[in-house]
């Protein structure tokens, strides 16, 4: 039996459009999971942090935080004054008003507020940029919300660093070993040329036990399940106002800050 | 052939001395080590056992290594095992370190004779030998 021109050219097409048609399963499903993760419906878990800025008082109440973080992950915290300051590596640091909420500052605002400075820590968004930028995929969302890089993995690209709007990551520019006040031998340092920050304290939440800053900081920082509607931090952002980093952006943070308004001042 | 004997001399110092490195250890064992097993925390085991039989762990360690940082920097499989009569987390500064507290003359010894430089302890160390 011969087969025409015609015959052969109908049935080339068919051919194509079946290839299409079964190949387009791969093209469209794909495995972006860790990408868009972020859906409308609301996860099983998503940890956060509420911040309430009116039990921040004195230098003594974000210190005690701050190096409660720093001491246990063994944060080189000496790079800012013995080497260059563009290269401190921060997990949890302070900033100003502005700095913090830039596209919601507000006038009217009380000054108590605007002369305050602000706790910040990676936001673990929820909607999170820097594991979409992340070409290893060293940095990855977790189920429980957590957003989590594995140095292990980090080729130090610093793509993941473009990609945070809110300056969470740093890059070791330098031997961070070198700049250790002292260490802690629970938890590992970093080597130079990979990205670090804040991890939630993931390996302390194995532990049963909650992140170090929350826990030094009297009832400043409540750790806690958004999804759970009874838990400590649903009913913190349901009874007080609080605010978010650069909401406009999208990424969903999952740190709250509670600013409140005369009660902030003194 | 010109220079005949020139060339041929010349061969024949070349391959001698290109092959030295195989006659002058022919027949010799190569040098053996022994990673040292004597540290406080093995002493006192119930059992002498590691997480793996002793065979296994010689040759595939770096492989169980792999596959428990992934279980738990990714997956957040952290279930601790009961090895000699202790427990222990599934972690090289936290787990293998506190049996092995002696890098320098139980990982090192091999890592050294067989031309490895991993680069664990470039994060990773132990209290006894502070950062490795």
């Amino acid at each position: 039996m011969s087969i025409d021109r015609r015959k052969f050219l109908k049935l080339a097409g068919l051919a194509g459009v079946g290839l299409g048609l079964s190949t387009s399963d791969l093209l469209f499903k794909g495995d972006a999971v860790a990408s868009s993760s972020h859906s409308k419906a609301m996860a099983k878990e998503r940890l956060a942090m509420v911040i309430d800025m009116r039990k921040f008082r004195t230098e003594e109440d974000y210190k005690r935080v701050i190096d409660a973080c720093h001491s246990i992950h063994n944060v080189p915290t000496l790079i800012a004054e013995k080497n260059n300051p563009k290269n401190e590596v921060k997990w949890i640091w302070k900033d100003s008003y502005e700095h913090t909420f830039p596209d919601q500052s507000d006038d009217f605002h009380p000054e108590a507020l605007k002369e305050k400075s602000f706790l910040l820590l990676c936001n673990h968004c929820d909607n999170p940029p820097c594991v979409r930028v992340c070409p290893t995929k060293a940095t990855f969302k977790r189920e429980d919300g957590l957003v989590i890089q594995d140095p292990h993995r980090c080729i130090g690209c610093r793509f993941c660093m473009a990609g945070c709007p809110y300056g969470s990551r740093s890059f070791n520019w330098v031997d961070p070993r070198l700049y250790l006040e002292k260490t802690d031998p629970a938890y590992p340092t970093r080597t130079m040329g990979v990205v670090e920050k804040c991890t939630f304290c993931v390996e302390r939440l194995a532990k049963g036990l909650g992140p170090a800053c929350a826990e030094q900081s009297n009832g400043g920082m409540v750790f806690g399940n958004l999804s759970d509607p009874n838990s400590e931090v649903r009913k913190l952002l349901a009874s007080n106002y609080a605010i978010r980093r650069k909401p406009s952006l999208g990424t969903l943070p999952s740190v709250f800050y509670i600013i409140g308004g005369d009660e902030n001042a003194g | 052939m010109y220079n005949g004997g020139k060339i041929i001399a010349g061969l024949i110092i070349f391959f001698g001395l290109v092959t030295f490195p195989f006659y002058s250890n022919f027949g010799k064992t190569a040098n053996k080590v022994t990673p040292k097993l004597d540290t406080p925390v093995i002493n006192q085991l119930e059992k002498k056992e590691c997480v793996k039989p002793k065979e296994y762990m010689r040759t595939e360690h770096m492989k169980v290594l792999d596959e428990w940082r992934d279980e738990v920097v990714r997956e957040g499989k952290r279930d601790k095992m009961i090895v000699g009569g202790i427990e222990i987390e599934k972690s090289l500064q936290n787990g293998c370190l506190k049996c092995h507290s002696n890098v320098k003359t139980f990982c090192d010894v091999c890592h050294t004779s067989s031309g490895v430089k991993p680069y664990c302890w470039d994060c990773h160390f132990i209290k006894e030998e502070g950062l490795l």
